[in-house]
């Protein structure tokens, strides 16, 4: 039998401190709209970076948990 | 706890007001901590200075407050670190939350054995007054001169003029070279009409010393994203010297400044902060910040030290701290270049390696301050995502960001480097790692107090006779070099540290038979894989700053 595989919650990004810094540039001077889009196409890129549908369940559970 | 007695300084008199003519080796603008440390960091290496202090007393208000522990092992050396480190209150665990909600923690307990924890917090007031008993314990080569205000600056190819006003009348002051530790305002800097460029963030801050009676309870470092006792978008309270408070509110842009500063209208906020009615504030004061730096920390005959060089957000404790870093690399290098041992070109280097610590911590605080100040809908949606997520996961944990505090910079890419390979807890460009030795005293107390450099060989068993030539006439050459054997009781008259349980190889990283050379200030210039007397003497030369001199190099074995 294989276990699905788990979605990671400890740090997996070297420098997280400019990871934050890039992001947040990656949005300087776009409307609202456009950085809720550009929010959308990073989701969607970074999911398929990801692939593994069992990962991506539980990485959508985990955003939607304490929004209801 | 009475308010702090604030003390009064009298006006110097000196000698150029009655027409005497003196060129002075080195003039410091600015006497607070900085310009202080260098003082007593270039009397200890016999350099003697004159320090110009516009006002009579100390600065007000705990201000710096953070004391790191690489600043407490360089004001170590001038005495000063015990009495900070006896009366301030020392801290470790910093505690972050959201609302109501403890999000998150960190602890700063550094590597074990260390005579100084992560930081200990001060009032800024109080450091000041024991740089200012040691300044006056340093063999009078520091003249002190209070209600002294520079107000213009000239230089030419011999020396530097200051116009200096003081309650008797003006007078011109000639100094070899003038170091710049007046503040972020500095008028010096002005006068030369030298920019400070940068970002600058329009947030205001209120700030406030808190006298509290009786027991204060736990003093982690704690900080607030969006306090349930407060409007303000953040709050950070921490412990200090004499059983006080320090807190501050971030009050946002279009304030009344003057009404937030009003003790009816602060008082309130900082009692519910508290959580207690017995509180009484000693200093409420509002501020605003920049991140920026000159562009050169070198003009000429003229330098640049602390926050006449550098601004950053106060999150981090990088400001006061970084500024004494700049003393501690500055000093050696003016008392080498002044006596001529060292070519002009290592002045240079000090900005090299300063203007890089400026930039490093310019960029992490002021990641923090994008953090800390949601200024755009999506700035503050990512720091919702990231809170909300960092309670059950732990990835989020890292991405808040409190304040990334205040390490010393490695100045990894400094021309004085050696570079052969190795990489190990004793990072080229980094200040020596610290240690506990077996007989309690510590590895730092052995190194940097004079003015020459000095290498930690860990022995590969009994050094050979040629080795222990080379080291002889290295410690009798123009600029010392004092080779300390690690590893062996006796070495011939060299100095030595035994180190029967290994310890100290481990805490350097290095392996029998490695040289680690050491600057003046413990700063690591370069780590030879072996003894290799050639390549020694070439590292040497690079970290001063000398063309390399193959034929003296020879000529050392």
């Amino acid at each position: 039998m294989t276990m699905a595989n788990a979605m990671r919650t400890d740090l997996n990004i070297a420098d997280a401190d400019a990871f934050y810094e890039a992001l947040i540039r990656c949005h300087e001077g776009l409307s609202d709209d456009d950085s809720n889009l550009l929010n959308a196409r990073l989701v969607l890129l970074l999911a398929n970076q990801v692939g593994d549908m069992a990962v991506l369940e539980q990485c959508l559970a985990a955003a939607r948990e304490g929004l209801d | 706890m009475p308010a702090y007695a604030y003390p009064h300084y009298d006006a110097v008199r000196p000698p150029e007001l009655d027409g005497e003519t003196v060129l002075h080796d080195v003039a410091i603008v600015g006497g607070g901590p900085v310009g202080l440390s260098l003082a007593l960091d270039l009397a200890q290496r016999g350099v003697r200075t004159v320090v110009l202090q516009s006002s009579n007393t100390l600065s007000e208000g705990s201000r710096a407050l953070c004391w790191s522990k690489r600043t407490l092992e360089i004001l170590d050396r001038f005495g000063v670190a015990q009495p900070i480190a006896a009366r301030g209150f020392t801290w470790s665990t910093g505690r972050v939350f959201a609302g109501d909600r403890e999000v998150y923690h960190f602890d700063l307990q550094p590597e074990r054995d260390q005579p100084f924890p992560a930081f200990v917090n001060l009032q800024q007031y109080f450091a000041e007054e024991y740089l200012v008993d040691a300044v006056r314990g340093a063999n009078e080569l520091i003249e002190l001169r209070w209600q002294n205000k520079a107000t213009g600056i000239e230089q030419d190819d011999e020396a530097v003029t200051l116009k200096v006003e003081t309650p008797h009348g003006f007078y011109q002051l000639q100094s070899r070279y003038v170091v710049a530790c007046d503040g972020a305002k500095s008028t010096i800097r002005r006068a030369m009409g030298l920019g400070f460029e940068g970002r600058v963030f329009e947030d205001n801050f209120l700030i406030a010393d808190v006298d509290v009676a009786g027991d204060v309870g736990a003093k982690d470092r704690r900080f607030w994203f969006n306090p349930s006792f407060d409007p303000s978008e953040t709050a950070l309270c921490h412990g200090q010297g004499d059983g006080m408070w320090r807190v501050d509110f971030q009050l946002g842009w279009d304030v009344d400044v003057e009404a937030e500063m009003q003790p009816e209208k602060a008082l309130p906020r900082i009692k519910a902060l508290l959580g207690r009615d017995d509180v009484e504030a000693t200093w409420i004061s509002i501020y605003t910040f920049q991140c920026r730096r000159i562009e050169r920390f070198r003009d000429d005959r003229v330098l640049f030290a602390g926050d006449a060089a550098h601004q950053v957000s106060p999150f981090g404790a990088r400001g006061g701290n970084s500024g004494i870093q700049d003393a501690d690399n500055l000093a050696w290098k003016l008392a080498l270049v002044l006596d001529g041992r060292a070519p002009d070109a290592l002045l240079d280097s000090y900005h090299d390696e300063r203007a890089h610590a400026a930039d490093e911590n310019i960029r992490i605080t002021s990641r923090t301050v994008d953090f800390m100040t949601a200024k755009t809908p999506l700035r503050a949606r990512m720091r919702q995502a990231v809170l909300g997520l960092a309670e059950k996961h732990a990835f989020a944990r890292a991405l808040i960001n409190s304040g990334r505090l205040s390490t010393p910079t490695v100045h990894d890419r400094s021309p004085l480097n050696s570079d052969h390979g190795i990489a190990g807890p004793a990072a080229i460009g980094g200040p020596c790692p610290n240690r506990q030795l077996a007989d309690g005293s510590y590895l730092l107390d052995y190194l940097g107090r004079g003015l020459r450099f000095e290498g930690l060989y860990v022995a590969d068993g009994a050094p050979s006779s040629t080795q222990l030539s080379a080291f002889k006439a290295l410690q009798a050459a123009d600029v010392p070099l004092d080779t300390i054997v690690v590893g062996v009781e006796d070495a011939e008259g060299l100095r030595t540290l035994p180190d029967p349980d290994g310890r100290i190889a481990a805490t350097l990283g290095a392996g029998p038979g490695q040289y680690i050379l050491l600057r003046p200030d413990q700063h690591v210039a370069a780590v030879l894989p072996r003894l290799d007397l050639a390549q020694l003497h070439s590292a040497l030369d690079r970290a001063m700053a000398k063309p390399a001199s193959p034929v003296l190099a020879q000529a050392g074995e």
